[in-house]
Formats: structure tokens, sequence, C-alpha cells
């Protein structure tokens, strides 16, 4: 990893990690008598940790001058890992609220145990933990292979992906202590949210960097789709998280929105974040690795131009749908739901896009596992948003809104689309850049495929019966003109869908164990594939536009 | 510009892109998606002429139906008072002996009460007034403060050591934390009290009774089944309120207890209120 850099980025990074461990001394001293104290000492610990690496490795030998000739892969690789142990370990979470609330004793009394505080280290486990890391490691390969340019250079890709994770990290374990904006997907505190923005800044500068140095004519799909949520992501970000902090000091921080305005803020940003996090960053990746996997040319070059415009404009403007029925005023909430339903066809578009394209593959996907997960994918992608502008409908909202079904919506897109398609593209990636011959077993992908489908397929369904006998049981009038029930009585009736629920959830999560032990049993083979072997290496040596 | 080639499986040409091996084909976008693009965008056209929608400089666009959320939801409540306005007139003005006479009022308030019951009381008195510990059981235990309805509603109405002014007010002391009884005495008196509702307990040494009589009774009453002015419970019967093992009333004599229960006036409406007391009444009867 150091002996990669070159000496000017060495020194750089020296730097970078130096400022950092006394950004992160100066938090442990300032901030003693708070919770900041403590992320002050986990920020001077890795970063001290990465400067001592880089002092050790500073006088190392030059990197080979070959190495510009060839696609930078090593953040990409860290990256497979981080996705897969913030997976499992945020999955493992998420069994655990799915548990908790069948069975509220499972906190055994400790405080960082409670729902508020592993509910957040659930989503955030997953969705930025597991997804975005997941993003970040596939976007560096798919940029570099339809650029046909290595990245820019060495630092800023492990700047991106270590700095993304330190994000996580103190995103996490600030959940455990208590520390929360209370806002939805945005839980992280306000020098979490800065770090983040100058990791993200850097992440954009890559793609543009690397974009500019492209020997390609035509910039591919893939692409449009990853800058769509590198870009709209930050502005998501800043505009959501704009806070005062209380003290320079101190953890706490009050937003600048309040009100209606603040819910309004608020779920713009938590619909983009699905859209642009969880939609358009996975719609890059599933075009790159379903075609590739598929060897089938994309079905429509002009739906795919139609579908992207379509998805970031109507996106944009949906949010409101999550405030039907509320304070926010009327005419609000009805563009959000026109603008909701026009949503679905473009949505549809890019769901058809990709099954389309497997015409011609279809007994692959027959044989392959691999690619039956992206099938897949593109198949629950289709339903979610179709149920997603279903729900957006107001008077449907109505039954549906602050039930179980938007729980169960929520996770027909997070399991059977987000970490499908993850779970494909890694077994396709994994053995081009390690260059092994496959993976280390293919009958274990097929019972993690069965696996993620039933899991998935228990839990949907539990979510969608839990969620709508509540909404039922709570608009049912008696004759005398009151509600038939008490809430109480709803969550009794819920008692056994929660059970089924984290059922479908510990199955989701015996997968993902499989797919970890898979790719690492993979990386440990030490027999290197074939030079025939199917590769996403360029068949002639790649004329590469080289790194700087 | 390049040039597009034909693909063999489709038979359509493709865009001349390539990427890393990955090519399109030139397919134009078929009808369907058209179709549904254009329906769904006069249904947006459509639904926000009808519907309060655009913003304009310093208002919005109010829609051809004239609906707001703020007329439609104040229309509903006031038609779904309008429906309780019967029963609940009369729920306000008869006696408790009247509501209990009367069939149809008497289904309103198991009905009614029910929901009111378990949305209000339920989490500390359980979902059939079967108590917890430390909350009483108010389904069939004789209740501390009175069981005639009038008496449940004023229980209701101002709380138990809560913060409503006239709220009941009832402690039992910390006998042993005190130091008004040592702590041999504390174990006689606590088999003593445990013995008179579990004959299988003996008294070892008969001083209990005395113990009880100089330092008990005169809040739980000679006889020691309670007394409803101050609220203190019977001891003589199968039900406590905290727990009847020898550790749990030794606990509670050496440390003593104060129970809360909230007021409900100004968080239910009075109809509420009493309805509410009907119905534990009710729910006693049936027990």
């Amino acid at each position: 990893m150091i002996a990669q850099l070159t000496r000017d980025e060495r020194a750089l990074a020296i730097v970078i990690t130096g400022a950092l461990a006394t950004i992160g001394l100066a938090m442990a001293a300032g901030g003693r008598n708070d919770l900041m104290g403590s992320h002050g000492w986990i920020v001077l610990l890795l970063a001290g940790a990465v400067l001592i690496a880089l002092m050790r490795g500073y006088d190392g030998p030059d990197p080979d001058p070959e190495r510009l000739s060839r696609y930078y892969d090593d953040p990409t690789k860290v990256g497979v890992f981080l996705t897969l142990t913030w997976g499992v370990v945020g999955m493992a979470f998420g069994v655990w609220v799915a548990a908790l609330l069948a069975w509220p004793d499972l906190t055994f009394d400790a405080g960082w145990a409670s729902f508020g505080r592993i509910r957040p280290a659930h989503t955030s486990g997953v969705i930025f933990g597991f997804g975005g890391n997941a993003l970040i490691a596939t976007s560096f390969h798919v940029l570099q292979r339809t650029t046909r340019a290595r990245l820019p250079d060495q630092l800023s890709p492990w700047f991106v992906l270590l700095g993304y994770n330190l994000f996580c990290v103190l995103a996490a374990t600030g959940y455990f202590m208590g520390m929360t904006q209370s806002r939805e997907y945005a839980e992280p505190e306000w020098y979490a949210d800065i770090w983040l923005v100058i990791v993200w800044v850097v992440y954009f500068a890559i793609y543009l960097r690397t974009l500019a140095r492209r020997t390609e004519p035509h910039i591919y799909v893939a692409n449009w789709y990853y800058m769509a949520f590198i870009l709209v992501v930050a502005i998501l970000h800043i505009v959501n998280n704009l806070a005062v902090p209380v003290s320079l000091f101190g953890a706490k921080s009050y937003s600048l929105f309040s009100g209606v305005q603040d819910a309004m803020t608020q779920w713009w940003y938590g619909h983009n974040a699905v859209a642009f996090f969880l939609t358009a960053g996975f719609l890059g990746m599933m075009y790159y690795y379903l075609p590739k996997r598929a060897g089938r040319p994309i079905f429509s070059y002009r739906l795919s131009i139609i579908s992207f415009w379509g998805i970031t404009f109507m996106y944009m403007w949906a949010g409101s749908h999550h405030l039907h029925y509320t304070a926010l005023p009327h005419w609000v909430q009805t563009l959000g739901m026109a603008f909701s339903v026009v949503l679905l066809v473009p949505s549809w578009a890019s769901a058809a896009n990709a099954l389309l394209t497997l015409n011609g593959a279809w007994h692959k996907v027959r044989d392959d596992a691999v690619l039956r997960f992206m099938m897949l994918a593109a198949i629950f992608y289709g339903l979610t948003t179709f149920e997603g502008s279903f729900m957006a409908i107001r008077p449907v909202n109505a039954l549906s809104h602050y039930t179980d079904w938007t729980v169960g919506h929520v996770h027909a897109g997070a399991l059977g689309w987000v970490a499908m398609i993850t779970f494909g593209s890694l077994y396709a990636l994994v053995p081009w850049i390690w260059k092994r011959p496959g993976l280390y077993s293919r009958r274990l992908v097929e019972v993690h495929f069965w696996l993620a489908l039933s899991g998935t397929i228990v839990y949907v369904f539990a979510m969608w019966n839990s969620g709508i006998i509540q909404g039922l049981m709570w608009r049912t009038y008696n004759e005398s003109g009151t509600l038939t029930y008490s809430f109480i009585d709803s969550l009794v009736a819920m008692h056994p869908y929660y059970i089924a629920r984290t059922l479908g959830g510990t199955l989701f999560l015996l997968g993902a164990l499989c797919a970890a032990y898979n790719i690492f049993m993979t990386v440990r083979m030490r027999v290197p594939a074939p030079d025939d072997a199917i590769s996403d290496a360029p068949a002639s040596r790649p004329q590469l536009q080289a790194g700087e | 510009m390049e040039l597009g080639e034909r693909d063999p499986h489709t038979g359509k040409m493709t865009t001349g892109h390539e990427w890393n091996g990955i090519k399109e084909l030139d397919t134009p976008v078929p009808g369907p998606v058209l179709f549904f693009l254009g329906v769904t965008i006069l249904f947006a056209i459509l639904w926000t002429t009808l519907m309060p929608a655009w913003p304009t400089v310093t208002d919005y666009t109010r829609g051809l139906l004239g609906v707001d959320q703020r007329t439609t939801v104040e229309a509903s409540i006031t038609a779904a008072a309008a429906e309780r306005a019967e029963w609940s007139a009369r729920l306000a003005s008869e006696d408790f002996a009247a509501i209990a006479a009367d069939a149809g009022l008497m289904t309103v308030v198991r009905e009614a009460g029910n929901t009111l019951f378990g949305d209000n009381c339920a989490a500390c008195h359980g979902a059939r007034g079967e108590g917890n510990i430390g909350y009483p059981n108010i389904a069939r235990a004789p209740t501390l403060w009175g069981d005639d309805p009038a008496t449940i509603l004023e229980t209701i109405r101002v709380g138990i050591n809560s913060a409503h002014p006239e709220t009941r007010y009832s402690q039992m002391p910390a006998f042993g934390r005190d130091q008004m009884l040592q702590q041999d005495d504390i174990k006689r008196v606590v088999a003593f009290v445990r013995g008179l509702s579990d004959p299988t307990i003996d008294d070892p040494d008969s001083a209990g009774a005395q113990i009880f009589a100089d330092n008990c009774a005169s809040c739980h009453g000679a006889s020691a089944e309670g007394m409803t002015e101050g609220g203190t419970p019977n001891l003589t019967d199968t039900f406590w309120i905290y727990g009847g093992g020898a550790e749990t009333v030794f606990t509670s004599v050496y440390y003593g207890r104060q129970g809360h229960m909230p007021t409900w006036e100004g968080r239910l409406s009075q109809t509420d209120l009493k309805l509410l007391a009907a119905y534990v009444h009710d729910l006693r009867s049936h027990s």
C-alpha cells in the first residue's frame, strides 16, 4: 500500500495524517469533558497508526514505473473487504434490532444496546458501511475500465476510502455513546459531517480528473450514475446537516432549520439519499457488471438516457411524499405525489433495460448464480420502485404511513436490490481483480443466492402483512364511532410477524457470511487465472492513460 | 463517428460505442415507455390542476376542486363528533347508576372504554387490568381508595401522589431505614403480615401481632384490611402490589413505598374520564 505511493505522495500522506492526528489530539484534549473527547482519541489512534506506518515505509524503494500502464486496483481490493466486514456487522445488528422488537429484553440492560442506539448502528452500518464501501470500491474499478485511464494518483483513492471509513467509525461509535442529530440517516454530529464533505470533494475530484484523461471518446452510462451519486449526495449532505455547534469542543449541535421546514429538508434529504445513494450509485454498478457478466450489449442506449434524466429530475421533487397528512402545506404534498407517480416510468425503464439486456443470455442466468443475483436485483428494483410510487399516492399513504409496510418496502429495496446487485457485482469483480480462475466455490454462491432470496421474501411478506394489519387496525372504528383497537392491541398482533422478520433477516445474514467466507477463500487461492480466462482486462495490452 | 455492428442475437445494430467490451444496442425507446411516460405526465398535469399544487411568488394555486387538507380534517372531526354526540351527551349528564342500567350506553362504555383503557392505562395496569409489579390489579383486587364509580373517577382525575393540586396522597414510611423498627422486629412483623393471607406461614414467636398493632394498624386497620380513606392496601387478601415474598415484603417495610399514578385531568376529556371510570367499574363486576 505505502510502497505504491511515490515519494511525494508519501510526504503528503504524512502531512495529512499528521494534521488529522493533531486534530484528534485537540478534540481529545478540548473535548475531555464531552463525548467528543472519546472521538478525539479514536481519531488520534487511527491517524497515528497510519502515520507511523507511513513514516516506517517512507524510505522504501520508489514504486515500479511500470505501474502506470496498469489499472490501480489496490484500493478496490481493500474496499471489497471493508464492504464485507461492514455488511456482516451491519446485518448482524439488523437481526439484533429485529429480535429486540419481538423480545424487548434483549438489550441486556445496557444503555448502548437500547433500540434507539443499535437501530442507527444497523442502518448506517448497512447503508454507509456496506453500501458506501461497495460503491467506492466498484466505482474505482468501473471508472478505470470504462475510461481506459488509470486513477489520477495513488494517494487520493486511499484518502477517500480510509477517510470515508473513519466517518463510518465515528458514526457507529457515536451512536453507542448516545450521540445523534436525530435526523434519520444523517445522525452523525457536525464534525463527522464536515470530515465527510472533505472526503467527498476528493472523491468527486478523482472522478473528474480520471474522466478528463479518458482515452474512450464517450462517457459510459455507469459513470453518469456514479457521478450523479457523488454530486447529489454532496449537495444533500451539506444542506441537511447545516447546523450550529454548541461549542467548538462539544459534540452537540442544533440544526439551522426548525418546524415544518426542518421536516421538509430532512425528507428531501432522506428520499434523495434513497434515490442517489441507494439507487443511482447501484445503477452505475448494475450498468457495468450485468452486461459484462452476461456478455451482452446494453438493450438500448436511448432508454439509458431517458431513464437517467427521468430519475435524476423526478426524484428531486418526491421527498415531500414522506410528509403526507402532516403540517406540511397541502400543495407541497400534491407535488411530491405527482412527481412520484411520473417517476415510476423511468425507474421501470431502467429495470427493463437491465432485464432485456439479458436476452440472449438467459441460459447463463439459469446456470450462473452470480448473474442470477444481478437479474434478481433488477426485478426487485422494479418491484420496489412500483411499490414506492404506489405508496406515494396520498390515500394509499394514509394506510401505509407509520406502519411496517414502509419498513418492508425499504427492505425490498435494500435486501432485494442494493444487497443483491452488490453481491452479484462482488462475485464478478473479485476473480477479475485478484486474477483468479473463478470463485472458491460456485456451490456456496448458489447457497447464498437461495438464502438471500428466501430471507428477503420472508422479511418482506412479514412486513407487508404486519404493516397492512397495523394500518387497518389503526383506522377501524366501532359502532360507537370510536377506535376499535388500542395501540397495544396492534402491537400484540405484530408479534408473530416480528419473529418472522427476525428469521428472514437471519437467513439473509447467513447468506452474507457465505459470501464473506467464499470471497476470502477465493483471494487466498494461490491459483493464477489462465491467460484466456474470462477477465475484464482488455484483449490487447491497453493503451492506458497513465496516472500522474 | 464510430460504426455500429449488427448484434447476431437480436439482429439490431449497436451504437458503435464500446467500453472494455461493453457495447450498446441502438434500440429505439420502446413504445410502452413513451406511452406510459405520456400517461403519467398527463396525470401529473391533471392532478396538479385539480389540487393545490404550484407555488407562486407569495401564494400557491388552489386547484380546481378547492380541496384543502385543513378544511377536510376539520370537517371530518366535526362529523365524527356529531356521530358521538348522542351518547357522549348522555354519558356526561347521567349518573353512574343510570349509565349502568342502560344497555345501549354500556355497549359504548365497553367498546370505547376498551380502547381508552388500552391506550392509557394498560401500560401499567395490564391489558385486562391484571396489574404488574408495582401497579395494582384493578380488575379483581380491592381498590385502595374505594371502588364505587364516582370514587374511581376521582382517582383517575387527580391521580395518586401526582402533580395535581388535589392529588390523593399516600406514603408507607421507611420503618427500617428511618430507624423506627429494628431489623428483627421487621422480620417478625413481615412473618405476621404474610401469615394473614397464607396460613402455612407461622409467626415464630407471636411478637409480630403486637408490633403490627403498635406500628401498622393506624393506617392498615386493626384487622389489617386496609382503609380507603388513606389508600392503604388490604393485607389479608392474596393480592400484592409489590409482591408477597419474604424479601419483598421486608423491602416494603424497611424502605417504605410510595406509588405514583398520574393525573388524567386535562389529558383526557371529562366524558372520557367518566367513561373510563364506568369501564373500570364494569370490568371489576365481570372479573
